[in-house]
């Protein structure tokens, strides 16, 4: 099944360019990527039968964990890095931000936004939210971090990142009016200002 | 599930073979297993390379002794991850080593006596040169896949490297670029032990009609102790005493064998020693020395790396503590630095280096995934 945020971010990536999917999962989104547009990827993931449905599909993977960092990757040495609803499942948020535009030219950061109105009257009534962006129960979710739309533009500015484009979403359609507030996928473009 | 088509042969090859060291080598033997069915075109060979102790005999029960099971028996056959009902596979016995394939034990020609100490220093790169030359006259000009574990996956590496051209795929499992100071010292330890054996006579012990055995079984008992992880000896002998059931567990304060874990070493150097040749040891260890691809660009496996073509998987496992696997993000970080085709897993797995040979579903399904995209990619 394609994700939302798919078309979203291949529109980001320039045919003949070089991909690295951080968190690529199962591969679909670099399956799809490369459906579009030639281009030459790699992902990264850490669990094993994901790892194994890249290899399946013909992917390049790497078997990783990253919090670790991205020492096996060169400065700039990609046009574009994607960090693809990943964000949150990550402790060491600062760093991955950090390493992602030092091994990117580019970057695109997507991430569930915990301020979608939904979230914000479901904390209201006293419940953590559960809802097509954050589908999981408190108790057993993968998402260590959450955060917003402008809890996101904040920290990119204290790391030095530059926004170059952002594209939030819901039901897979472009959000514009208060963003924060009515959309529930954020995807930023972003480098290394 | 169809028949191993397991077909054994010792091909000569007359033409001189220039080794890296300087010397040539006048004519020589390599026994090889074939398994499977070469296709039309010749476009379905799978080279395995051996490690330190292995041989030719890859899979299937040894023609001359059925309870002699191939050593990647579990990888290799008709269903298996590696299928030879798709795939045909060639297991070859290195030049040096003692199964077959010309070695220090073979007759030199110039002397009419066993070589001995005289058999020429090998490298891994002689060993290649020697595998293409074997592809050659089987008429295979490229593999589908070159592959091996450890000393093995070496080979690979070395193959992608000398002939970039002749492999699709190279497969390096629980490998190193190049050996660590603590990798070459335990060698180091594993041929004094059978350069002080009394036996060993310099290397000609076969004229004596002895062998160091002593020597050899030292050899293989530290040797062995690099394969296994901490946690694997905890559990398969923990401190566990050496005593007939009933017997008092009680210290007997004495040297003789008094924990498991050493009966187990024993017992497994005996063994080695009653089957492996000394002088085949020192060639094979040295050839793991003197492994090092980048040494030729300065230090910079980047740059040895430059020029290969073929698609890589590299596997480690993460109790190997002999080529841990940071040894092979070393290989995986080369290869991204020059955008090659490389696919990387950390298998999670208890038993250290020997762990490359175990059946396990996780290891096991990758390969077994990697290969059948590799056909689904031909075809």
């Amino acid at each position: 099944m394609k994700r939302a945020d798919f078309a979203a971010i291949a529109n980001w990536i320039s045919p003949n360019s070089e991909v690295l999917d951080l968190g690529c999962g199962d591969g679909s989104f670099l399956e799809y990527l490369q459906k579009q547009k030639p281009v030459h990827a790699y992902g990264v993931e850490i669990d094993d039968a994901r790892v194994l449905s890249c290899v399946q599909k013909g992917l390049n993977v790497i078997q990783q964990n990253l919090e670790g960092g991205l020492a096996l990757f060169e400065n700039h040495s990609f046009d574009t890095v994607v960090l693809s609803q990943t964000l949150q499942t990550i402790h060491e948020t600062e760093k991955i931000l950090r390493e992602v535009v030092r091994v990117g030219k580019e970057s695109v950061v997507s991430f569930p936004n915990f301020g979608h109105w939904s979230h914000r009257v479901a904390v209201g009534f006293g419940r953590m939210p559960v809802s097509k962006s954050l589908p999981y129960q408190w108790y057993n979710t993968p998402n260590v971090r959450v955060l917003t739309v402008a809890d996101f533009e904040k920290l990119a500015s204290s790391l030095g990142l530059q926004i170059l484009d952002q594209c939030i979403l819901h039901e897979g359609r472009r959000v514009t009016l208060m963003p924060n507030l009515f959309g529930s996928l954020a995807l930023f473009r972003v480098r290394r200002a | 599930m169809s028949d191993l088509y397991l077909s054994r042969n010792t091909i000569h090859f007359a033409e001189p073979l220039p080794l890296q060291s300087g010397a040539i080598l006048s004519g020589y033997d390599l026994v090889i297993e074939t398994y499977g069915k070469l296709n039309a075109d010749k476009s379905n060979a799978v080279l395995v390379c051996h490690a330190l102790n292995a041989s030719h005999h890859v899979a299937g029960p040894n023609p001359d002794d059925a309870k002699d099971i191939g050593w990647w028996d579990n990888m290799i056959g008709p269903g298996k991850p590696v299928d030879t009902d798709h795939f045909f596979v060639i297991g070859v016995n290195n030049l040096g080593s003692c199964f077959g394939s010309t070695g220090p034990m073979s007759v030199n020609p110039a002397t009419g006596k066993p070589y001995g100490a005289d058999f020429p220093v090998i490298t891994v790169e002689d060993w290649v040169n020697t595998q293409a030359r074997l592809a050659d006259k089987l008429g295979i000009r490229r593999f589908a896949a070159v592959m091996g574990g450890s000393l093995g996956g070496m080979q690979a590496l070395a193959w992608s490297i000398q002939f970039p051209k002749r492999l699709a795929h190279c497969l390096v499992i629980a490998s190193t670029p190049k050996l660590s100071a603590q990798n070459i010292a335990f060698n180091e330890v594993a041929r004094n032990a059978i350069l002080s054996d009394p036996d060993f006579h310099g290397g000609n012990y076969y004229e004596y009609g002895v062998v160091p055995k002593r020597g050899l079984k030292l050899a293989r008992m530290v040797g062995h102790i690099t394969y296994l992880s901490d946690d694997d000896m905890a559990e398969k002998f923990g401190r566990e005493l050496q005593r007939p059931h009933g017997e008092s567990q009680d210290y007997r304060f004495s040297f003789d064998v008094e924990f498991e874990v050493e009966s187990y070493l024993r017992h497994q150097g005996d063994k080695f020693s009653t089957y492996f040749d000394a002088n085949t040891y020192l060639l094979i260890t040295r050839a793991l020395d003197y492994f090092d691809p980048s040494r030729r660009y300065e230090g910079s496996l980047n740059r040895a790396l430059a020029e290969v073509q073929a698609k890589f998987l590299v596997v480690s496992f993460s109790t190997d503590w002999r080529f841990p696997p940071n040894r092979s993000r070393e290989i995986v970080e080369s290869l991204l630095s020059n955008k090659s085709e490389v696919s990387y897993a950390e298998i999670d797995a208890p038993h250290g280096h020997d762990a490359f040979l175990l059946d396990d579903s996780r290891y096991h399904n990758l390969i077994r995934a990697y290969f059948k995209q590799m056909l689904e990619a031909q075809s």
